[in-house]
């Protein structure tokens, strides 16, 4: 006779699973992958492939010998997720040496010391590439040119990043310098210097549809950045007349949202699930929090780019989103006669 | 398209037996009748071994003094013994076993097809009705099983409507939508009935838009004969036929957090079977002793809905569509996301038998739950508005101040986050702990104030 199971309800399940959200993320992500290869050349490929190879070493070697855990975490697709978002954050003529370092950080330091996959308080890519950023500064803001064929890596010519453009702008107080700002086309479609993952808005904003179809994510975080940014940096505008003693450069607010790693950040950066808020009021407090604060750091901080530690930042206020913002409960305003 | 505002899944719906005719199922040679299907105290038995019973002949009454209701015979033969029964919860609890011998009907029930309607029987007042519904001993038969002549006579509030819960938003179950296909005209003069009952001049009925033929059929009975009733057809979403769910998507109104009840917004709920229940009972004169069951799975040949005598064992149902297929499976007593999964198929056909359905192979198992990676998706889905997440790790952890103060009470056990969570964390198993032991805890602050 066989056997009856007994569990407890519900008997059914909607055949989602990490596997498929963390995929979906990565389909999401290999538009900006190709752009950048059309872009920056076999670089762009080498650095992510070292940064998922070694994320993934990490994470395995962390698991195996240090907490003797028998169950494979790495394949839950999590560790190869962060290597290409590493890898993203960095310019593709980076040594290898110091991808390999902040894979280290990153998965070793941010993920698996705080207990693994969903435990950690910051978003491991972020962290590393901000390890990085504090470490080697040269290194990393050292950008390629876009164009230089599809061999260029190491040894790539380098040049400004419409972000350093602005910085220059803001400092002299010159205007004139933004004449040397690629146009809206050239930053729509990767036809300009920056990180791996962050040039080409046009794969961004397809990636973002990606993930909205599939609902591995809502589009409450990405929008709310977006929206703030773009409103904060019209505001800031000095034809508005607001701050205009403070910064006397136009900044279009196009541009803010379309330079540096904006897109990469609140679509693919921000909404990571372990290090947002639950509900959805939370999710908008906390995208409007790193647009005002992103906005904040690149008007008036020392770095020209400001999302990595906005999102840092606020990754850190999570548990008190979480604790403040509750979802609407059931019956707790009633309803309209 | 109308639903509810908050949360929600759409699993996939599998009515493997909807174009089924319902068949009327095989007398069972025993019948077996547990004292406890409804909500409240169990039955007291009135029959002894040896007595003859008919069908239709009262076998328990309701205990005295509490929420209960009486059961009835559905087959005609000999009291073997008054014993114990595993029923769907898996315990053993006391039930009469009847040996069937041949069909005899007690004379009062009226067996006739004829469509009696309110005009046949003016002389019925609300009071009427409700003393031949508790006579009958019709309960909510969605599941719940709660005496519906209790819900009829709210203590405190006016109810403004009635809402006839036809959604039916459980996968796999179609026992509801053939009722109302087929016994259309009947059900629709219970639903007037229980408006008469409950003193309210507005009725709807909630169904869901992949019942499109139901919805067709009853809109045009009630413009023709019905002007007090409404279809409403509703979008496709589960858990829709919560009662507080159906409240809000018919008439936008949110039941607060418990303990307000349903009619405290107006409502009062209740299941297109038990309309069915009370049209025969008030107007035939029988009681509750058969219903119709669907009986599905995707691996059973012939899918079917039954109309069968209470107290059939489960296992004769399966065997008439088929048999059990092989290795290891799964029976449920309902549908796949609130039914209980039974310890063996003998357990008896009660009055809140909507549905036997058996999962096999894969499906039949729970896949390992892996680490929560706070996708949200649970905060998301739930239809109460709670955060099935935080309220699964505190009760884990027994944290059971916390669990109370952000509403673990207010959970109608949907299984919606257990559903969607892509970590297949057994999210209810734990809210479920945690509620009933915040449930005893506030119970026992009560006890200690009134002392």
């Amino acid at each position: 006779m066989s056997k009856l199971i007994v569990s407890l309800s519900p008997h059914v399940h909607s055949g989602d699973s990490v596997q498929k959200n963390m995929g979906w993320v990565i389909v999401a992500l290999a538009p900006a992958l190709i752009c950048s290869f059309i872009s920056f050349g076999v670089g762009a490929i080498i650095t992510t492939a070292i940064s998922v190879a070694a994320c993934v070493f990490f994470e395995w070697a962390i698991n195996k010998f240090m907490l003797k855990n028998p169950k494979c975490t790495v394949c839950d697709g999590s560790a190869v997720l962060t290597g290409i978002l590493l890898a993203f954050n960095m310019p593709s003529n980076i040594q290898p040496w110091i991808v390999i370092v902040g894979a280290l950080f990153a998965i070793g330091i941010v993920k698996m010391t705080f207990g693994g996959l969903g435990c950690n308080l910051f978003n491991p890519a972020l962290a590393g590439r901000a390890f990085l950023l504090i470490s080697f500064p040269v290194e990393m803001t050292t950008w390629p040119k876009p164009g230089q064929g599809f061999g260029a890596y190491l040894d790539a010519e380098t040049g400004a990043t419409p972000l350093s453009i602005m910085k220059e702008a803001f400092k002299s107080g010159d205007a004139s310098v933004l004449e040397k700002l690629p146009s809206f086309q050239d930053m729509m479609f990767g036809n300009t210097g920056g990180c791996i993952g962050e040039v080409c808005a046009a794969a961004l904003i397809l990636g973002f549809i990606i993930l909205l179809v599939k609902k591995v994510i809502t589009w409450h975080i990405p929008v709310s950045i977006i929206v703030t940014v773009a409103f904060l940096s019209l505001v800031l505008d000095n034809h508005t007349g607001i701050l205009s003693n403070a910064n006397p450069v136009f900044t279009n607010p196009l541009t803010e949202v379309l330079s540096g790693g904006l897109l990469l950040g609140a679509i693919f950066m921000a909404t990571d699930y372990v290090t947002s808020p639950m509900s959805k009021k939370g999710q908008l407090v906390y995208g409007v929090a790193i647009g005002f604060l992103t906005v904040i750091i690149r008007t008036f901080g020392a770095y020209p780019e400001g999302m990595s530690f906005a999102i840092l930042i606020m990754n850190a206020f999570v548990p008190l989103i979480n604790n403040k913002f509750k979802p609407k409960r059931f019956g707790e305003v009633p309803a309209k006669k | 398209m109308k639903t509810f505002r908050i949360g929600g899944v759409h699993p996939a719906e599998n009515k493997l037996s909807a174009r089924e005719p319902i068949k009327v199922a095989e007398l069972p040679k025993v019948a077996v009748f547990p004292m406890g299907q409804h909500i409240g105290a169990p039955a007291v038995p009135v029959v002894q071994k040896g007595d003859k019973v008919k069908v239709g002949t009262l076998i328990a009454k309701p205990a005295e003094n509490a929420l209960s209701t009486s059961i009835f015979s559905s087959v005609s033969g000999t009291v073997q013994k008054v014993d114990t029964v595993v029923d769907a919860s898996g315990y053993k609890r006391p039930a009469v076993y009847i040996a069937v011998e041949g069909d005899e009907w007690e004379e009062s029930i009226d067996r006739s097809d004829k469509l009696v309607t309110l005009k046949d029987k003016p002389e019925l007042t609300p009071e009427s009705i409700i003393e031949k519904v508790k006579n009958a001993g019709i309960v909510g038969m969605g599941g719940a099983c709660f005496p519906t002549h209790v819900k009829l006579m709210p203590p405190q509030f006016k109810p403004q409507w009635v809402i006839i819960n036809a959604v039916e938003c459980e996968p796999y179950l179609t026992a509801d939508h053939r009722l109302m296909l087929e016994k259309a005209d009947e059900v629709l003069v219970g639903v007037e009935l229980l408006m008469k009952a409950a003193k309210v001049t507005k009725g709807f009925i909630g169904i869901e838009e992949n019942k499109p033929d139901a919805i067709a059929l009853l809109t045009e009975k009630c413009k023709a004969q019905h002007p007090n009733i409404e279809v409403v057809p509703l979008k496709t979403k589960y858990p829709q036929g919560g009662e507080k769910q159906l409240i809000d998507a018919v008439v936008r109104r949110q039941v607060p957090a418990p303990p307000a009840l349903p009619v405290s917004v107006g409502a009062i709920i209740q299941n297109v079977g038990t309309a069915y229940a009370v049209y025969e009972a008030v107007m035939k004169n029988k009681p509750l002793f058969e219903r119709v069951v669907t009986v599905t799975g995707k691996r059973l040949k012939h899918p079917s809905n039954f109309l069968t005598r209470m107290g059939t064992p489960m296992s004769q149902l399966i065997d008439a569509c088929g048999g059990l297929p092989d290795g290891d499976a799964k029976v449920i007593g309902g549908g796949p996301m609130m039914g209980k999964a039974l310890v063996n198929t003998d357990v008896p056909i009660c009055k809140g038998s909507s549905g036997v359905l058996i999962l096999s192979g894969e499906e039949a198992r729970r896949k390992e739950a892996q680490p929560c990676i706070r996708c949200a998706k649970c905060v998301g889905v739930c239809p109460m508005g709670l955060e099935p997440y935080l309220l699964a790790t505190c009760s884990d952890k027994k944290m059971w101040d916390k669990v109370e103060v952000e509403g673990i009470t207010s959970c109608i056990e949907c299984g919606s986050c257990q559903f969607t969570c892509p970590s297949n964390r057994p999210l209810l198993d734990l809210v479920r702990m945690g509620k009933q032991t915040v449930m005893n805890n506030i119970r026992a602050r009560q006890m200690a104030a009134k002392k």
